[in-house]
């Protein structure tokens, strides 16, 4: 194997690094602590939670017009592995500040405005913020906790934060102040040339860890080891490293195949990449349907949300993902491929049991199918968790209606995830609502229909009857929205 | 000499009461301050890592570790039978709490064995791989299962009694009884637990630990290695946040380290994951409060029993003190002209709880507020207006004693009360949520003033106690070490600001150093909101005592008197002439004048008296209020809090700035306690919610959407305090308990405002949506 096949490159702040010697599960935090003394960077809870391990990843993106852009994304250092950085920009706390110890406006913002109190948080927050700064130069109050909800403190309250968020906005001392616009161009050109034009592979003892170069590139691997580890944003496996200390071996990384963050609209509907992320896929799902759009901003926090793609969320087949129930009263379709070619097939149907999903070894999940809401039909999702952002669902229910014009019920697809052991639909409550007219009594005797189709489990997350309970009522929610009555808190009106 | 005034500043940077940015700001935000994980590691250093028992009561029968020693790359285990001297680490001296489980399991997760590895994920790796033979024993998980078991105690209870309560509640015109559950709440500091001990000569040992209680490290370490104290040196120079949970918990990992590190004459790391530090260490108390309160037609107080029964853990830990506070403020600001409380510290087979900013204070103020509650909603009434009524009065009113026969003295509660009513349009607030409600059919709001008094001390007497170590060097700048230990509270800016105060130089020509046992000894936990009120006023001794030699060299070099030396802007006034201080203080190192010097403090008037219940066990209180409103879906029980409003005590501030974070932060932190944070405990007595995946503390978006803090600038500590200022950690935890009154009103306007929501605490949205079903059916008991 000759060398460039067999290390990950990519550049650390302001230094190219190449490593050859490495674990398919190493991860990036221990890297920078251990390796790199680069202390900066805190480990807080090892899952992704807590964002004090926050660093931004640059690469290289197709802009609309095909033209290469570097954009920079917030991500958990925690829990991304090596691995899945080649041809990547990382920067740390550390680049930040001026080598005269000069401080970059949010940092300065964060110092002005008190926003640190025992400190360990805040590097992490600093990198947030950093990210939140560099593309976006008036934000609003949603903009700010949005981008802070990977984000714990636990002594400031976050309003100081807050505060030295807004006012850091309108700090734009000249380009060359900041690390990233200094470097932009250098890096762009630096980053064309780490980029990998064969499959990447690096063994160490018994372990190995394979990068493909592309779509067809993975069904080989894939063909050669059935039983490989499949990484895309590593949001579900990173903890299966850090918490369980699972040994994974080996470890395919597929977020940089580029046909994999396919994200196609057409009159039918939106085709998604099984790479793509959720902030990728944001704007194209808000678009076609708002309430996902506000599902999406609840879901993990934006370092979670720029590192987890929907296929993943898929392919991992919990019963409390936050997309599948979503997708299923959409009726989308999931198309996976192998060495042998693709099949598709109904997303509900992928689900089989707890933990079991119709994937053969040697697939992969290549991209999901949406289809466009038909003219009138209705559509809404809701999610109930215990703390409204970057939580994990209590319960989660997706609705979809059609009224013929005198009212009654045509169909209904509702599908709920945290009900059972897989994203399920509640096929006795559409059975209740199919012909009846719209109205509160039909809702109400439809809501019985939920104990047919659902007996919860009680954990830490919600108690069965409350489950139960909150499931009925999100079916009385989903009417009174149609009637125009307000039944949902929002904090912000606008979609941050 | 330099004689111009001109050119000087007339004024120096960080004096007391200047809003001046956190000492390590700075190093925050750029990722330099060092953390002990981030301290380069010397040469050689293990890490351990802790072995979990599964179990929540049982006896080992068998522990293999063959398997755990075999992994390559491990180094040691240790098991109880090596600890050198003592297997103890119980901090109130009752032999309860053993570093590691000897032979007995007290609850699910125990630590029976450490593995000491040459990486921290071996020894991770290794600690999972011990095969434990058990036989179970009967377990009491929560405070239902230890009353049913008997209901042990851990440490002896106590009463707090004035007056005839059970005749009065007898008599009482109007009587109620009730019952709350409050829950518990993990500390959740960002950084975990750390240890690292560094082995020395003979029998030396230097430990690095994230502790509230460098003192109490040292005093367990050197009884557990059996070394005298003067063997071992403890530091620590800043925790990513304590919150409580470091003032004894910490022990355990400086003990396995210090043992390790001696046996394998090695530095030793001991860094638990998330989820072993969750599971292995204490937590705040929940309660289980049965109250029973007689009053008037009006509202008026006349009566109040009340039981706080405790889950403790297995050990005694702190929980004596943590639930004697709870009665202490059972309270909160309101007389009770005949009271009888009662602590029940149970047993029980969970992780023994802990401090937690507040340290059963608000479990306490929180049950006497349910109490005002269940008044108000009985009566029909604002629950303002039940708790104006029943404030504590003036000197003369007779109505100022407390249940433990303190008087108070220093009642500020309601000018608090009135200005935050006025500053908040509360009464207009309400009148509208009132309104909206009525047009509302899924969207409720409510709203809530709640009061806080905070009493200010140790309870046990001893502890309120301080010392600090100054030294002046001939370039003028000042090195300052005191017994407070920095957690992000900001002490160490505080007492920084007191020296550059009292030797009027800028703050930046003081160093603030790590606390450590080896400069300033037998120090009390910071902790109890204490920390700047005790070395404040220590260092302040300090260099009081470094000025009056200053001003005796200068009065006799510059033949004047005592009084013509004063200290000004980064000088000292001698007589017509002005001195920079550095070189006074280079002439009076000239002259052979000490410029060091150890400075004391112990809190005067204090004195209780736990057997009678009776003293003064608080110099002063620190007061605060609360106006919070919230919007809640009666569909979910999702909710938002809409706006609050903050007015608090903190006397005279030392540091505004600090004060008001500490304020917004102590808020969102209660806040938490009583919304979103719920620890979990299955059958088997495993706690399932041992991760930010699962324990929820609140996020940026969680905190008020409007969120005005003040503080009272008129207040001045009436007691002789540093700079007249009052203590600030603790006291402001408890202004959301307006968040679940508000919640409350939200809840029982579907019964039109006549029944008691009775919510228990977290109220998730869960508790929210069964009260509001509670009460629907309540009202109509048809579907």
């Amino acid at each position: 194997m000759d060398q460039s096949s067999g290390s990950i490159r990519f550049i650390l702040n302001d230094t190219e690094v190449a490593v050859s010697d490495v674990a398919p599960t190493a991860t990036l935090l221990d890297y920078l602590r251990l390796e790199r003394r680069l202390t900066g960077t805190k480990e807080g809870c090892a899952e992704g939670d807590c964002g004090a391990c926050t660093v931004l990843v640059g690469r290289l993106a197709k802009d609309g017009q095909g033209d290469e852009t570097l954009a920079y994304e917030s991500v958990n250092a925690c829990i991304r592995f090596l691995g899945s950085l080649n041809a990547t920009h990382v920067v740390t706390v550390e680049h930040l500040a001026r080598k005269d110890g000069r401080l970059h406006p949010v940092q300065q913002a964060m110092v002005d405005f008190h926003g640190s109190q025992c400190g360990f948080c805040t590097p992490g927050i600093v990198m947030s913020l950093y990210g939140l700064w560099l593309a976006n130069d008036k934000p609003s109050r949603a903009a700010i906790e949005k981008a802070l909800q990977g984000n714990l403190c636990r002594c400031t309250g976050y309003e100081p934060i807050v505060r030295a968020a807004e006012a850091a906005a309108r700090e734009r001392p000249s380009a060359l102040f900041d690390p990233i616009a200094r470097a932009r161009e250098t890096v762009i050109a630096r980053l064309k040339a780490l980029r990998q034009d064969k499959t990447i592979v690096i063994r160490r003892g018994e372990d190995c860890l394979i990068v493909p170069v592309d779509a067809a590139d993975l069904a080989r691997v894939l063909a050669d080891h059935p039983d490989a580890t499949i990484v895309a944003g590593s949001t579900d496996v990173g903890l299966w490293v850090t918490k369980q200390l699972r040994s994974l071996n080996p470890v395919v990384f597929i977020n940089g195949i580029a046909e994999l963050q396919r994200l196609e609209s057409s009159e039918a509907g939106l085709t998604i990449g099984a790479g793509v992320s959720y902030t990728a896929a944001f704007e194209a799902l808000s678009a076609a349907y708002p309430t996902l759009g506000r599902l999406i901003e609840r879901i993990g926090g934006e370092q979670i949300r720029n590192m987890g793609t929907i296929g993943g969320n898929i392919a991992n087949g919990s019963p409390i993902g936050d997309s599948p129930p979503p997708l299923i009263a959409l009726a989308a379709t999931v198309t996976l491929r192998s060495s042998d070619g693709t099949r598709s097939l109904p997303l509900e149907d992928f689900f089989i049991a707890y933990g079991r999903q119709d994937r053969k070894p040697g697939e992969f999940v290549e991209s999901v199918f949406v289809p466009a809401l038909p003219a009138g039909e209705r559509f809404a999702a809701y999610k109930i968790s215990k703390r409204r952002d970057e939580d994990i669902s209590a319960l989660l229910g997706a609705f979809r209606i059609a009224l013929a014009p005198d009212n009654r019920v045509t169909s209904a697809r509702i599908a709920f995830g945290g009900m059972a052991a897989t994203p399920k639909r509640a096929k006795a409550v559409e059975a209740a609502l199919i012909g009846q007219p719209w109205s509160e009594e039909t809702i109400r005797a439809a809501q019985a229909a939920f104990d047919t189709d659902y007996q919860p489990i009680t954990d830490w997350r919600a108690t069965s009857a409350y489950r139960l309970l909150a499931a009925k009522n999100l079916l009385m929610r989903f009417f009174l929205e149609s009637t125009g009555e307000t039944a949902q808190l929002r904090r912000f009106e606008e979609v941050a | 000499m330099d004689k111009s005034t001109f050119e000087d500043r007339s004024t120096i940077t960080g004096a007391m009461h200047a809003p001046l940015p956190h000492d390590s700001a700075h190093k925050h935000v750029a990722g330099t301050a060092d953390y002990i994980d981030d301290m380069p590691e010397p040469v050689g250093t293990l890490h351990g890592a802790l072995g979990l028992t599964d179990r929540a009561s049982a006896e080992i029968l068998e522990m293999d570790l063959s398997a755990v020693a075999a992994l390559p790359g491990v180094v040691c285990v240790l098991t109880a039978e090596d600890m050198p001297h003592a297997n103890d680490i119980s901090p109130t001296h009752l032999h309860d709490e053993p570093v590691l489980a000897d032979g007995l399991v007290q609850f699910h997760g125990q630590p029976a064995f450490a593995v000491i590895a040459e990486t921290r994920d071996i020894a991770r790796r290794a600690a999972r791989m011990a095969r434990i033979t058990y036989r179970d024993l009967p377990a009491a998980i929560d405070v239902a299962d230890a009353i049913a078991a008997g209901g042990e105690f851990v440490t002896p209870p106590l009463t707090l009694a004035r007056g005839d309560a059970e005749g009065e509640l007898a008599r009482a015109p109007r009587r109620l009884k009730g019952r709350m559950r409050i829950g518990g709440q993990e500390h959740f500091y960002l950084e975990g637990h750390i240890a690292l001990a560094i082995p020395g000569e003979d029998d030396e040992v230097t430990v690095w630990v994230s502790t509230q209680h460098p003192s109490e490290v040292q005093r367990m370490v050197a009884q557990v290695l059996g070394v005298p104290a003067n063997a071992v040196t403890v530091n620590v120079r800043r925790m990513g946040g304590g919150f409580g949970g470091k003032e004894t918990q910490g022990n355990q990992f400086a003990a396995l380290a210090a043992v390790a590190a001696r046996k394998l004459r090695r530095a030793v790391k001991f860094r638990p994951d998330r989820d072993d530090d969750m599971t292995a260490t204490g937590k705040r108390h929940d309660f289980l409060v049965d109250y029973d309160v007689g009053f008037d037609d009006e509202g008026r107080i006349l009566a109040v029993e009340a039981n706080y029964a405790a889950r403790c853990g297995y050990s005694a830990d702190l929980s004596g003190p943590v639930t004697d506070r709870a009665l202490f403020h059972a309270d909160n600001a309101y007389f009770y002209p005949h009271v009888r409380l009662t602590s029940q510290p149970l047993k029980t087979n969970t992780v023994s709880n802990t401090a937690f900013r507040g340290f059963g204070g608000p479990q306490g103020m929180l049950g006497g507020e349910r109490i005002i509650e269940e008044i108000a909603y009985a009566l029909g009434k604002d629950p303002l207006d039940i708790r104006k009524l029943n404030f504590y009065g003036d000197k003369d009113s007779g109505r100022n004693v407390t249940p433990y026969h303190q008087t108070v003295e220093d009642n500020i509660i309601s000018r608090i009360v009135d200005e935050l009513e006025a500053s908040a349009d509360y009464r207009a607030r309400r009148a509208a949520v009132i309104d909206f409600n009525r047009s509302s059919r899924v969207i409720r709001k409510g709203i809530a003033l709640t009061p806080v008094k905070f009493g200010i001390s140790f309870t046990l007497t001893h502890l309120n106690q301080a010392g600090a170590l100054v030294h002046v060097y001939t370039d003028g700048s000042v090195h300052l070490n005191h017994g407070g230990t920095e957690m992000g509270q900001g002490v160490y800016t505080k007492v920084a600001q007191v020296l550059a105060e009292s030797f009027q130089i800028d703050i930046d020509r003081v160093k603030i150093t790590a606390t450590t046992t080896g400069k300033v000894p037998n120090t009390s936990a910071t902790a109890a909101s204490s920390g700047s009120d005790l070395n404040g006023m220590a260092a302040f001794d300090a260099a009081r005592q470094i000025k009056e030699r200053l001003v005796a060299f200068a009065a006799e070099r510059w033949q004047t008197t005592a009084e013509n030396v004063t200290f000004v802007a980064n000088h000292v006034r001698i007589g017509e002439e002005l001195v920079p201080f550095t070189e006074l203080v280079q002439q009076a190192y000239g002259a052979r004048v000490q410029l060091s010097a150890a400075g004391f403090y112990a809190t005067p008037k204090i004195h209780w008296d736990r057997t009678t219940g009776r003293g003064n066990p608080f110099y002063y209180f620190a007061y605060g209020a609360a106006v919070s409103e919230v919007s809640v879906d009666t569909l979910t029980g999702e909710y938002m809090v809409d706006r609050v409003d903050v007015l608090h005590d903190v006397g005279r501030s030392l540091n505004p700035a600090i004060d008001v974070g500490q304020v917004e932060g102590g808020f969102v932190q209660g806040m938490g306690w009583l919304t979103t944070e719920e620890l979990w405990w299955d059958e088997k007595g495993r706690l399932r919610t041992h991760a930010p995946s699962t324990y929820k503390i609140p996020l940026a978006s969680d905190r008020p959407k409007i969120f005005n803090v003040r503080l009272a600038e008129w207040s001045e500590n009436a007691e002789m305090t540093i700079g007249r200022s009052k203590a600030v950690g603790e006291p402001p935890l408890m202004l959301p308990i307006s968040v679940v009154e508000a919640l409350s009103m939200a809840v029982t306007s579907v019964a039109d405002y006549r029944a008691c929501p009775r919510l228990d605490t977290p109220a998730t949205p869960e508790r929210v949506l069964l009260a509001v079903e509670r009460l629907k059916t309540q009202q109509c008991p048809s579907p």
